[in-house]
């Protein structure tokens, strides 16, 4: 009896993982299709929503590649974020680019500028590192702030229009829901790509570099180079995000630079689970909602925010999305 | 092929007197200043291939200190370090991991959140240099899952393959911290305290282990180690550190009957041991 239970166990284990993976890529269908087929499913105001959670959501993805992955806490994002925003927003005012050339300089100059900044940043470990991107956001604001010249300082860059979308295709922001599937299809091909790199060898090197830096140096690894790679990486995917989120603002303004948007990623990592790859989109589409909802009703949103925050970091350490997978698991 | 060879006299080969071509690392003059103390200081040491060498010492003659020089943890503030006929003198770990160094740690020191097989691989694919590809997917990198699962194989640690590496006990990490050195193919092999906290019987695996990688003639060990069965069990030269400096340098023999090290520092460790 106690045999059979025993191959019973061995022989379901396989087929449990594949059905585990079975259920997830079912879910992730019907949520693909629900999003697709969103503009039609949710009242007009949503679809400006669903937009933001995607944008930001993509942003906070590409935090986590250095935060939840590599291990670092990095307060400066909204830098390449920021950035990615100028890139787009000039372009489109300057040279009328169709809207994917402009993201591609966007995501090239805010790799750039994530490099450069990386360079001196993983040098240095910790609580120096966040210092060190914090200084470095702080003075990309200030530049975008006073170069007025370049920039036009606090009213940023706005006034601009777009007339393709690139490939041939004809794009203009009048009906929203048009952009939010530009969005979606860009996020989600983004997303996709970042999933290939979490999983590669060099996801698990800096996987490695998280746990244990020291150990991976022992191996034979320049852990600094490493580390540089996956800050320039996910300044590239902040550039793209800020990209995006230019057009959708019509406006690429300093506060997009500013260290309080450095914050958002961090926040909605830590909201949704910084162990999941979907995680910061999770925290991205709860912080994006709430603050919607509870800004309507009042104004002590921060507050709200904070508490939710605070019952997180002491009671729900894996964040909404590894609470939940965390609960569905142990039920089991 | 090792595990046949396992019980014919392995140290033959290694004992058979050395050239000085067959110095794999030269130490000379090796000295580590903190502040105002010397945690080692005139350190003269030629390890010949293949041989394994143990070096003992009570708790605080400057052992880890003089690994943490040869890996290239800590700088020394004077002499000089060559492996293979290169100055290695104050690399970075990384660099000096890479011509064929490889440590492990007196306290475990894995990646605990990735499964055992995980932990090997990270080594193995920064060996093969696969370590930057981004666009596959390392747990479908056949050649590296291949070499990982031969490696935990030989050190009995398949059946924990997919175990999460900080659930397992605390001997088997022991292991999978020796499975990560090997992981990266290094020639000369450091050891710091292999079996320290282990049961009798993990000793028994561990001294084996090092037993049957020694035969296979790759490896140059050096080992610390509190335990003098395992010490006078598998080393052909001893090191015996005091205060910093080399005390004696000897076969098993000579330093078992040597008068100042038997007062110096076998009395005390048989004390540490019984405490």
């Amino acid at each position: 009896m106690s045999t059979d239970n025993q191959t019973m166990t061995v022989s379901s284990r396989p087929s449990r993982k594949s059905s585990l993976r079975r259920i997830t890529v079912l879910v992730l269908t019907v949520m693909l299709v629900l999003l697709i087929a969103l503009p039609w499913l949710v009242p007009y105001f949503y679809i400006f929503i669903a937009t933001e959670i995607l944008i930001l959501g993509l942003f906070a993805a590409s935090f986590n590649l250095i935060f939840g992955y590599t291990g670092m806490l990095s307060f400066g994002h909204a830098a390449f974020f920021g950035m990615g925003s100028y890139v787009v927003a000039m372009l489109l005012q300057s040279f009328q680019w169709p809207l994917l050339a402009c993201l591609l300089a966007a995501v090239m100059v805010a790799a750039l500028l994530a490099w450069v900044i990386g360079f001196f940043c993983v040098r240095l470990n910790e609580v120096y590192f966040a210092m060190l991107t914090l200084a470095f956001g702080m003075m990309v604001f200030a530049v975008a702030h006073q170069w007025r010249s370049v920039t036009n300082g606090s009213d940023g860059i706005a006034g601009f229009s777009v007339t393709s979308f690139g490939l041939g295709l004809e794009l203009t922001l009048g009906n929203p829901s048009v952009y939010y599937h530009v969005v979606l299809v860009l996020v989600v091909l983004a997303v996709a790509l970042l999933y290939l790199i979490c999983r590669s060898s060099f996801g698990l090197t800096l996987r490695a570099i998280r746990q244990n830096p020291e150990r991976v140096a022992f191996c034979g690894l320049n852990v600094r180079r490493y580390r540089l790679a996956a800050f320039t990486v996910a300044g590239a995917f902040a550039g793209l995000a800020g990209g995006l989120m230019a057009p959708f603002l019509r406006i690429a303004s300093p506060e997009l630079l500013h260290w309080s948007m450095s914050a958002e990623p961090v926040l909605m990592t830590i909201l949704g689970g910084s162990g999941y790859f979907l995680g910061p989109f999770v925290g991205a589409g709860v912080f994006v909602l709430l603050e919607t909802w509870v800004t309507s009703m009042t104004q002590a949103w921060m507050l709200v925010l904070g508490i939710i925050l605070a019952l997180m970091v002491m009671f729900f350490r894996r964040g909404l999305l590894g609470t939940i997978l965390h609960w569905l698991q142990e039920r089991k | 092929m090792m595990d046949d060879d396992r019980h014919v006299d392995t140290s033959t080969a290694a004992r058979a007197q050395p050239t000085s071509d067959d110095v794999i690392l030269q130490v000379s003059n090796l000295g580590k200043q903190f502040g105002g103390v010397a945690a080692v200081s005139g350190v003269d040491l030629d390890v010949y291939r293949h041989e394994t060498l143990a070096i003992i010492g009570p708790n605080g003659a400057g052992k880890t200190t003089f690994y943490n020089l040869l890996s290239g943890r800590m700088q020394p503030t004077s002499g000089r370090i060559v492996f293979d006929g290169r100055d290695i003198t104050g690399l970075p770990p990384h660099r000096i991991s890479r011509l064929g160094v490889s440590r492990s740690f007196q306290i475990n020191n894995i990646f605990e959140d990735m499964t055992v097989r995980e932990n090997v691989e990270v080594a193995v694919t920064a060996f093969r240099g696969d370590s930057h590809r981004w666009a596959n997917v390392a747990s479908r990198n056949v050649p590296i899952q291949d070499e990982a699962d031969g490696l935990l194989a030989r050190l009995s640690l398949s059946t924990l393959a997919d175990r999460r590496a900080g659930t397992i006990s605390y001997g088997d990490k022991r292991l999978v911290e020796i499975a990560v050195v090997l992981a990266t193919r290094p020639h000369l092999v450091l050891l710091d305290e292999p079996t320290a906290g282990m049961t009798p019987d993990e000793t028994h695996r561990v001294t084996d282990l090092i037993m049957s990688l020694r035969a296979s003639g790759d490896y140059t060990f050096l080992i610390t180690e509190h335990d003098m069965n395992v010490v006078f069990g598998l080393a052909d030269r001893i090191l015996v550190m005091h205060r910093g400096q080399k005390l004696v340098l000897g076969t098993p023999q000579e330093v078992r009957t040597h008068p100042e090290v038997r007062r110096a520092y076998l009395g005390d460790a048989e004390e540490e041991i019984a405490t």
